[in-house]
């Protein structure tokens, strides 16, 4: 199957169109199928867009134009809300609830929990994808598939536990509760470096064995240089995951300390008022949330598809 | 280091030299246990005892505060007759139909629109877009969209004169509006897969549909969706399996309601542990989720294995 995949990839990859004979030739064809394309693009922008448009709205204001396209009364207002850079009176003024929000310090309690999480799993993961790939001994093949085993576990089976775990360790409300169960492996982790790992010539590494060359050596010179591309592509998958992660880190982080960016947005929309929500505020919250992931898009948008893609065919 | 040295020793693989190779071996297995000690660590403090002691509560009477005390099948046997749990696996079976149906078949649509009329990295990216954005925040954009008083299509429903719909608030249609906002998550996600288990599909396949003269609905019903049945299957199995853990979006919207409308099993579960603190009574849920999802991806696995045929071409 990975034969398949890096065939799709690279189809999937070439740049010449014309010559594809899966491409549509016909005219009418192409009309209606691009227009078909442009519809789901727009489903697919629209509520993105809605988002930074009620964020830049006046939470006030709004009621009176729900479908102006455009932010209504265009102001910074909400953003400074949730940041906490706003005062109670200036958030009342705009609709905010005047409570205090700071979603600059959910920010760096996210940033803090999913990079200790990524660099330690992936550098573990690696570790083990090595072993599990690389190395010679008995029982290698029966071991990995009981690290396999884990991948089919709900994850809600083994929360209730890890929660009660995590409380005994007196870690709640810490990142590094939030941290904890998942910082030191997951299977798909080392299930997609070992798939690379295989396939990394092993007469490199022969050589390197009878030049002398100590495990840990061959794996931090040569293996983990070769597989580079993919062990970075496997962070930022890990990375967005974590930070899009609710329900454990809802249940470890409720302390300003600890809690995350999405824990943060969940509390703040079920603290709103029921007759006057402060959408404004709830929105632009979500927009400090979804940013990051929009910048990781637009730098390496081109690795996560691609390694999405791949994945399909494996 | 000499040549003949290193020709002997590649030599060795071929020719065997059993001395030699256990040596190897043995410091091979040591390297190897040094190089799994954190990931085995995390395996058996935070997988393998915590699915067993999830296992051993799920046969106790546990609040968090008094040590657990073994019941037996004791929970079992109430979850047996718990109407609420019934329920909940009724809309959690309702949310998977409708999510899983409406998604794999726009996916697929979508996997095929891209196939034939672009090869566009941007717009693979964008379609992916929603994937990536929080299961939280997506479902907080949609609930504001979706508002009955003020929200967008609401306001457009009104604008035209039609009634207003309590997308959320209504008990007859909550599951169906949050199976749609997944489905909106999702759909990008699931037609990457779908597109490239269709860039698989070798080319001259399409070029002799073209020369025999056959149109779009012919070549994708007889050349496209064929070739493509074991990948649907893979993403049915990802799918399915994911789909009945969904818990985020009800978390943050309706919180289970309008009554119980929306309270799928792991939202149940969550709410049984941790506002009811019935650790016990949620871990025998836990256990059946699990045999649940267990029979679900064996039946699908079977499905996969029947199609594997399709792939030798």
């Amino acid at each position: 199957m990975t034969i398949i995949a890096f065939k799709a990839n690279r189809a999937a990859n070439r740049a010449s169109n014309e010559d594809d004979p899966a491409l549509a030739k016909s005219k009418v064809a192409k009309f209606f199928g691009r227009l078909a394309l442009v519809i789901v693009i727009l489903i697919t922008l629209f509520p993105i867009y809605w988002m930074f448009r009620t964020a830049f709205s006046n939470n006030r204001a709004m009621f009176s134009e729900p479908l102006s396209l455009l932010p209504v009364d265009f102001t910074w207002g909400p953003l400074k809300r949730v940041l906490g850079l706003a005062t109670p009176a200036e958030a009342l003024a705009e609709g905010g609830s005047g409570a205090s929000i700071n979603f600059a310090q959910y920010m760096l309690n996210s940033i803090l929990a999913c990079t200790l999480i990524t660099v330690l799993q992936v550098t573990f993961s690696s570790m083990a994808a090595y072993a599990f790939a690389l190395l010679n001994w008995k029982g290698r093949d029966k071991v990995f598939s009981i690290f396999l085993i884990a991948l089919m576990v709900p994850g809600i089976f083994t929360l209730l536990p890890n929660f009660i775990l995590v409380k005994d360790l007196g870690l709640l409300n810490s990142i590094i509760g939030i941290a904890l169960p998942s910082m030191f492996m997951t299977p798909f982790a080392i299930f997609f470096l070992r798939q690379f790992f295989l396939g990394i010539n092993r007469s490199i590494l022969e050589a390197a064995v009878i030049d002398g060359a100590h495990q840990w050596r061959i794996f931090r010179t040569i293996v983990v240089p070769l597989a580079w591309p993919q062990i970075i592509t496997l962070a930022i998958l890990q990375f967005i995951q974590y930070w899009n992660d609710y329900l454990w880190p809802f249940l470890v982080g409720q302390s300003e300390q600890s809690k995350l960016l999405t824990v943060g947005l969940g509390i703040f929309k079920s603290q709103t008022p029921q007759g006057n929500p402060d959408w404004a505020g709830l929105m632009a919250g979500a927009l400090v949330a979804a940013v990051p992931i929009f910048i990781l898009m637009l730098v390496f948008g081109r690795k996560i598809v691609g390694s999405i893609q791949s994945s399909g065919v494996k | 280091m000499t040549i003949t040295e290193r020709k002997t020793s590649l030599h060795r693989d071929i020719a065997p030299q059993p001395t030699v190779r256990k040596g190897r071996r043995d410091s091979q297995l040591r390297a190897a246990i040094l190089f799994l000690i954190p990931a085995s660590i995390g395996f058996v403090v935070f997988f393998a005892w915590p699915a067993v002691r999830g296992l051993y509560l799920s046969f106790t009477d546990y609040n968090l505060l008094r040590p657990p005390t073994f019941i037996g099948f004791d929970n079992y046997l109430a979850i047996w007759s718990d109407p609420v749990f019934w329920n909940s696996l009724k809309v959690t079976l309702q949310y998977v139909v409708m999510n899983v149906g409406v998604q794999t078949v726009a996916a697929l649509g979508l996997a095929v629109l891209m196939q034939r009329f672009t090869r566009s990295m941007v717009v693979r990216g964008v379609i992916m877009l929603p994937y990536l954005i929080a299961n939280v925040i997506v479902a907080l954009v949609w609930f504001w969209l979706c508002d009955y008083n003020l929200g967008i299509i609401n306001a457009a429903l009104d604008f035209f004169g039609l009634d207003k719909v309590g997308f959320f608030g209504n008990q007859d249609i909550a599951m169906g509006t949050i199976a749609m906002v997944n489905v909106w998550r999702h759909l990008g996600y699931t037609s990457l897969l779908l597109f490239a288990g269709l860039q698989a599909i070798p080319k001259d396949v399409y070029e002799a549909a073209e020369v025999d003269g056959a149109g779009e609905w012919r070549v994708f019903r007889s050349v496209t969706l064929p070739l493509l049945r074991p990948v649907l299957a893979f993403v049915l199995v990802v799918t399915v399996v994911g789909s009945f853990q969904i818990f985020d979006t009800i978390a943050v919207t309706t919180g289970g309601g309008p009554i119980d409308a929306t309270r799928a099993i792991n939202y149940y579960i969550y709410q049984r542990a941790f506002e009811r603190l019935d650790f016990g009574y949620a871990s025998a849920l836990a256990v059946i989720l699990m045999i649940i999802l267990a029979g679900v991806a064996l039946l699908q696995n079977k499905l996969l294995r029947a199609n594997e045929s399709d792939l030798e071409r």
